[in-house]
């Protein structure tokens, strides 16, 4: 059997909060396979988004082994977890987090300027990610010019653009009505199963969260048994 | 190409703010150049002054004239060239308001001043010509004024109105040169003074003395000092320039005053500026953290930053050193009361180096703030 691609033992994290240590996260043990599509859920302030940052390399643990692909990102510095990040993970937030001053194509193209592509080969890229979200007609558009729907369908084409090995994301229907929540969520589904992306999903939305494939439930920091 | 598309982008999000910060920074530059400009022209006289003319005058005061016959026993010291007779005339024409410098000199004051350029038929006409005058081109194009023009002039520190006929125009060797004064013979006063005044004949009011080497100033100031020590009338010998920076001297609190206003300008621009920048920052820190989550460094943002600080100031500073030149036309042609006011082109550096301090220092804060921004926290950020 292959070693999981997301590999967590015994994994702590803690906050100061006013000069006092806030656990957020204790003892977590957690294995999550290339191909899954997982959904961390909790009510708020279970930690599920602070594994969700530990897990895409944007926040570091106080102790215990976070392997991602083999990688002990923990020992990563900030500069080397930049181009790790860069070529490993792809990003979809609550708030879709686009740039405001760039349309939907270049907003795509953001993680691709960080690769050695050519322009052709990025026009291409973008092209094709924004056609299969459904934006092909969309990509001269800014994001204010987009529904909220819109925009997280262009922020899930940022995050895919350059084929990272997993995909994160933070409450992606926690801003949508629920039409625009269930198009994101089978984008997401999509993704997983026809193109075999690793999908991690922070929701507390247990609808949301049907849409994965497993579910590993949060409460006050620790993982409850499934 | 792609930061420089995200800069400028970035530059123009709030035009309106974008707008009225260039309009700020474009005044300030503006503000700062003209300034310097009023300090340069304060200093004109002395800029222009020749290190091989001296000024010989009573050592008393300005106002205490030297006994012509000074003037044999200068030539004879060693190294002096020439020595010309200068008298301050201080006449109103026409009306008080349309002041300008009148100096009656002796006939070789042109052989001193190689920079004033005067074609030499208009020399021998003006030589010739006992009541004859000179006027300097500003002058000229000031009052209208043409060869063969009677000019009326009415004395103040000499009674009574006096009536040259200008026989020729000088022009300056450069633009530096002051050309808004007249001269006329020294010779014309002096005879006029022994048949009106003759307690006041005789008299000189400095002698303009020309040396034969820039070297040789202190040895022949001290020489020519040296002769009339212990006499009735003692006096101070100087360098030209020396000499004009006693003038200034005499306003240099005004001047230092305009230098002090001249950086408080640039630094309330630095505040705004600042304040403009630290202002974007902040509402862009979410966006500064999405960037560094997708792999983007902190030198990356850093440049974003300071590349949009620099880009605003390097526009309202060239609008700002544009205006300076065409402004300060329209302030001289105004305010008609330095006789050099021109841009220098040490001012144009100065404005430029300015605007790009400004751009530096606005940035610091904001892109360090940037550049260290944890990932976590700044896409918490509300924007």
């Amino acid at each position: 059997m292959s070693a999981p691609l997301v590999e967590i033992r015994h994994l702590a994290k803690s906050y100061v909060r006013g000069g006092q240590i806030v656990p957020v996260l204790a003892d977590i043990t957690l294995d999550i396979n290339a191909g899954d599509f997982t959904a961390l859920m909790g009510p708020s302030g279970s930690g599920k988004t602070t594994l969700l940052n530990l897990i895409a390399g944007i926040d570091k643990p106080d102790s215990g082994v976070l392997r991602v692909g083999g990688v002990d990102i923990a020992a990563l510095g900030e500069a080397e977890l930049a181009d790790w990040r860069a070529a490993n993970v792809g990003f979809v937030f609550q708030f879709y987090n686009l740039m405001p001053v760039l349309t939907a194509y270049e907003n795509v193209e953001l993680p691709l300027m960080l690769t050695g592509l050519s322009r052709t080969e990025r026009r291409q890229r973008v092209e094709l990610v924004l056609a299969a979200v459904g934006l092909a007609d969309r990509m001269d558009h800014y994001p204010n010019e987009l529904s909220g729907g819109q925009q997280q369908r262009v922020a899930i084409a940022r995050a895919v653009v350059a084929d990272p090995r997993i995909i994160v994301a933070d409450e992606p229907t926690g801003d949508l009505d629920r039409h625009a929540a269930a198009e994101v969520l089978g984008m997401l589904r999509r993704l997983n199963e026809d193109l075999g992306k690793t999908i991690i999903m922070v929701t507390h939305d247990a609808n949301a969260a049907r849409a994965a494939k497993a579910m590993v439930h949060l409460e006050k920091g620790e993982l409850l048994p499934a | 190409m792609f930061l420089l598309k995200l800069v400028y982008k970035n530059a123009f999000r709030h035009r309106l703010r974008t707008l009225l910060t260039l309009a700020g920074l474009a005044i300030a530059v503006l503000a700062f150049g003209l300034l310097r400009t009023v300090v340069d022209a304060w200093y004109a006289g002395a800029a222009a002054a020749s290190g091989t003319r001296l000024i010989t005058r009573n050592a008393i005061s300005l106002a205490t004239f030297l006994p012509l016959h000074y003037e044999s026993r200068i030539r004879g010291v060693e190294g002096v060239t020439r020595v010309v007779r200068s008298n301050w005339f201080g006449g109103i024409y026409q009306e008080p308001k349309n002041f300008f410098p009148q100096f009656a000199v002796s006939d070789n004051y042109f052989e001193l001043y190689p920079e004033f350029i005067l074609p030499a038929a208009e020399l021998s006409a003006w030589v010739r010509d006992r009541k004859g005058c000179i006027v300097g081109r500003g002058l000229a194009e000031q009052y209208g004024f043409k060869v063969g023009d009677v000019l009326p002039i009415r004395g103040t520190i000499y009674p009574g109105t006096w009536e040259f006929v200008v026989r020729g125009i000088f022009d300056g060797a450069d633009s530096t040169k002051i050309t808004r004064q007249m001269v006329f013979h020294w010779d014309y006063l002096n005879e006029t003074l022994r048949k009106t005044a003759p307690r006041r004949a005789d008299a000189v009011g400095l002698f303009i003395v020309g040396i034969d080497n820039i070297d040789n100033a202190a040895a022949v100031a001290t020489g020519i000092d040296a002769l009339f020590t212990n006499s009735l009338a003692e006096t101070l010998t100087e360098t030209e320039q020396a000499f004009q920076l006693g003038f200034v001297a005499m306003s240099d609190q005004i001047v230092a005053a305009i230098r002090i206003v001249s950086y408080v300008v640039i630094l309330i621009i630095l505040a705004v500026m600042a304040n403009t920048m630290a202002m974007s920052a902040r509402e862009r820190t979410s966006e500064y953290a999405t960037l560094k989550a997708l792999g983007y460094g902190p030198l990356f943002l850093a440049v974003l930053i300071v590349g949009e600080s620099l880009l605003i100031c390097a526009l309202g500073g060239a609008i700002g050193i544009a205006a300076t030149v065409p402004t300060a036309l329209a302030f001289k042609k105004m305010v008609n009361i330095f006789p050099v006011f021109m841009v220098s082109a040490q001012t144009l550096w100065a404005q430029a180096a300015c605007a790009a301090t400004v751009a530096l220092a606005a940035a610091v804060v904001p892109a360090t703030r940037a550049a260290r921004v944890r990932i976590v926290e700044g896409l918490r950020a509300i924007g």
